[in-house]
């Protein structure tokens, strides 16, 4: 072939490509287009005051298409399928006790995107924000609205790589004494120091008594349920397998999720619920892999997102491992009940 | 000029097939040759469709499919090792019946293009793991042959220039990708099937600018330098060079030259600390700000890039071992800020120019050095060897160091790497390939 014709063909072939390119790209922003307009059948949802006081009600990210999406929404507790209200507020994730809020957000930035955690007052007004080192998962909030926590997956840890480390930061929202990252604790592991290089955390969940919290900790390939305590700086190896824990309102109770031999390594986990007195295990009813914190709607329920068509639905499941797991919301994510 | 080795001193200055290809009068000034900045196109445009995806992957796991990436490191481990060994084979099969180098290659990159547009049909952690392994099995094939290549195609005394042009095109890629898949997230919602699409047309742009302009390696011309390197070569080599096979591959560490860099690159690998250790020490020693922390490999990148071309020009001036292990000199340079009492602003952006002087000194410049050293015919399996012992090195260095850190500490471990790589360098030094550079002409 002579130069002429194999620039020729070159040339030919970036035509081609480029109009797929380009084809897909406006595809995608097209759809973009329709996900701003509302979907028929889809829940109702008027803009609105939203607040963090006032019990009966749960918050959640609100998923449906339309000019709402991903705005702090609120429903009824008691019809969780009903009419939403907007609030404005966009988060990713979301979680809130007596009136304090944390919501971690995007910041669209003009080379890359940046996250923060906002800590929020009862009328979803901005009373301080942290940068957050990656992409923000878990988020909660202890039962006094002092203590509030997040995770982010931090990449970047390795050039192009595949693999993945997590950060778990804790604020004290009264002085704003920042934790960027719990592996600044102390781990004791089977009652000795324990020191690795390759230490995670994941998921925190706070007790009443504003000193205790529980979390996820990874460490050579296995993961563990840690008592903490804010005031030692400390954490404590409880049990194994835990991931995600979430504390019971009566705080005697832990719902998480954890790997089951033999299920698909893309969809590994089950939901259970840890007794913290006896260390005693239920498998709940719920027969899905589960990849959420659950978040107690009272001492006896759960709720928890699973992937659904607009992103993700809410479901509930009994704490003690009888009935069946329930869809009760369509396009929601990040729910918490305010009390 | 610099005189490659032993080999070539004891016959006349350049009398390798490619120098008198290439006569280098007057061509020290001229451009590096054309396959050269083909296969530098070729990996420009590849860089920017695998990086556009990387960008986008954890975002992609965790706010479009609502995974956790952390399963996703698990599979991430398994296929590290794998990768190392494709290396291996990639680079025999491209020196099998006499230079298919840009077969092999072109099977490579295309193998990761075709990687892509499977990307928009899994949802879920396997299938995904499956298919990036599939992508990083071209990516091993591919390297080795690619390399020989560009050694192949340019003359002895602008080798560390020719990989110099190679490895800055190389990394303006891995620059642009992220920017492009960030553009298509910004025109779009949710783009991700589209950062995907585009990729996969960019990807196949790479190939075909590969099968179009990259000219295949003539046997005829590996036969011709294998006689010129029979004069010289041991009678295992020798035999070798008649028919590549595995053992003759093997057979390339009895070279005192090619052993003598293989256990320099080895040695200085040991004590090379991963990149990611770098970032995590940076950030912790100097409190670099959390949103920051995904910048700091891009600052390293940006400093490779400037640099690679005019460090490669000095390794041919100056002699590529001098290169090479000045470059070291700055990784531990690095090392001794992080270890220091300044705490300047400053500090952040000096250790990230450092660490890029480091790889622009290094990376291309080990590829120069061990081209010298390996005859024509079996230069791809040579370099695989050399590639795949320094990534072995880093990985064992790797385990090595998060153990001391977990032992005693990150500041401690950081002193031990330093020492280690001072002592490495020394050893380096003096078992270097002889003679060494003379002054340019």
């Amino acid at each position: 072939m002579t130069r002429r014709n194999r620039v020729l063909v070159l040339v030919a072939a970036v035509l081609v490509l480029a109009v797929v390119a380009v084809a897909s790209v406006l595809h995608a922003s097209a759809r973009a287009d329709r996900r701003n307009q509302a979907q028929p059948g889809g829940p109702r949802i008027t803009a609105g005051t939203v607040a963090l006081t006032g019990g009966g009600r749960m918050v959640f990210r609100n998923m449906a298409w339309g000019p709402h999406r991903d705005e702090l929404t609120t429903v009824p507790a008691s019809d969780p399928a009903g009419a939403r209200t907007a609030s404005k507020v966009k988060c990713l994730r979301f979680y809130a006790a007596s009136g304090t809020g944390v919501c971690l957000q995007a910041v669209h930035g003009a080379m890359q995107d940046t996250y923060r955690a906002v800590i929020l007052d009862a009328r979803l007004k901005e009373r301080a924000h942290y940068d957050v080192p990656g992409i923000p998962s878990r988020a909660r909030v202890s039962p006094s609205g002092r203590f509030a926590a997040w995770t982010a997956f931090v990449g970047g840890d390795s050039y192009a790589g595949t693999n993945f480390s997590t950060r778990a930061a804790i604020v004290d929202t009264r002085t704003g004494k920042l934790t960027p990252s719990l592996e600044a604790y102390r781990i004791v592991k089977d009652g000795r120091t324990y020191r690795a290089a390759d230490t995670n955390f994941w998921g925190v969940t706070f007790a009443a008594d504003d000193r205790t919290f529980y979390a996820t900790l990874a460490t050579k390939g296995s993961t563990y349920l840690v008592r903490g305590d804010l005031r030692s700086r400390t954490v404590t190896t409880l049990h194994a397998n835990v991931e995600c824990p979430s504390l019971s309102p009566d705080g005697t109770r832990v719902a998480y999720k954890k790997r089951a031999k033999g299920l698909p390594k893309d969809a590994p986990w089950r939901l259970y619920v840890l007794d913290l007195r006896t260390l005693r295990e239920t498998p709940l009813a719920e027969r899905r892999s589960v990849d959420d914190q659950a978040v107690w709607r009272d001492d006896h329920t759960l709720v928890y997102a699973l992937p659904g068509d607009y992103g993700a639905d809410l479901y509930e499941v009994p704490a003690d491992g009888t009935g069946t797991a329930r869809r009760i919301s369509t396009a929601a994510v990040s729910p918490v009940f305010l009390h | 000029m610099y005189v490659a080795d032993s080999r070539a001193s004891t016959t006349a200055p350049a009398t390798s097939a490619e120098g008198a290809a290439r006569p280098r009068a007057g061509r020290r000034r001229a451009a590096v040759a054309p396959t050269v900045l083909a296969l530098g196109t070729v990996s420009l445009i590849t860089d920017v469709s695998s990086e556009m995806v990387t960008a986008v992957l954890p975002l992609y796991l965790v706010a479009g499919l609502g995974l956790s990436p952390l399963g996703f490191g698990l599979l991430d481990g398994v296929y590290n090792g794998f990768s190392a060994l494709v290396r291996l084979v990639g680079g025999h099969l491209a020196d099998r019946g006499g230079g298919r180098h840009k077969w092999v290659a072109g099977f490579g990159y295309g193998l990761s293009a075709a990687c892509k547009p499977l990307l928009l049909l899994a949802h879920t952690l396997t299938p995904i793991g499956l298919i990036l392994a599939a992508d990083r099995t071209g990516k091993g094939l591919r390297t080795a042959p690619r390399d020989a290549l560009i050694s192949l195609s340019s003359t002895p005394e602008t080798r560390g220039r020719a990989f110099g042009v190679h490895r800055a095109m190389d990394t303006a890629g891995a620059l642009l990708g992220p920017l492009a898949a960030f553009l298509i997230l910004r025109a779009t919602v949710d783009g991700y099937d589209a950062v995907f699409t585009v990729s996969f047309c960019v990807a196949v742009v790479g190939v075909l600018v590969l099968v179009l302009f990259v000219p295949g390696t003539s046997v005829k011309k590996a036969n011709a330098s294998a006689s010129v390197q029979k004069a010289n070569a041991s009678p295992s080599v020798q035999k070798a060079a008649d028919r590549p096979t595995l053992r003759a591959a093997l057979a390339l560490l009895r070279r005192r030259d090619l052993r003598r860099i293989a256990v320099c690159a080895l040695l200085l690998g040991l004590a090379t600390v991963s990149d990611s250790f770098v970032y995590l020490l940076l950030q912790r020693r100097l409190g670099v700000p959390d949103r920051w922390f995904a910048l700091l490999p891009l600052g390293t990148a940006a400093a490779f890039l400037l640099l690679a071309v005019p460090l490669g020009r000095l390794a041919d001036r100056l002699g590529r071992w001098r290169v090479f292990l000045a470059g070291h000199g700055a990784l531990l340079l690095a090392y001794g800020l992080l270890l220091s009492s300044w705490h300047g602003t400053a500090l952040p952006y000096a250790v990230l120019v450092l660490h890029g002087c480091f790889y622009a000194a290094t990376d291309g410049v080990l590829m120069a050095a061990a081209s010298d050293s390996v005859p024509e015919e079996l230069r791809s399996s040579g370099l695989a060897l050399v590639q795949t012992g320094q990534a072995l090195a880093r990985f064992v260095c790797s385990l090595g160091f998060g153990a001391a850190w977990t032992l005693w500490g990150d500041r401690s471990a950081l002193t031990l790497a330093a020492a280690a790589l001072a002592g490495c360098a020394a050893v380096s030094f003096l078992l270097r390939p002889a003679p060494i550079a003379k002054a340019p002409a």
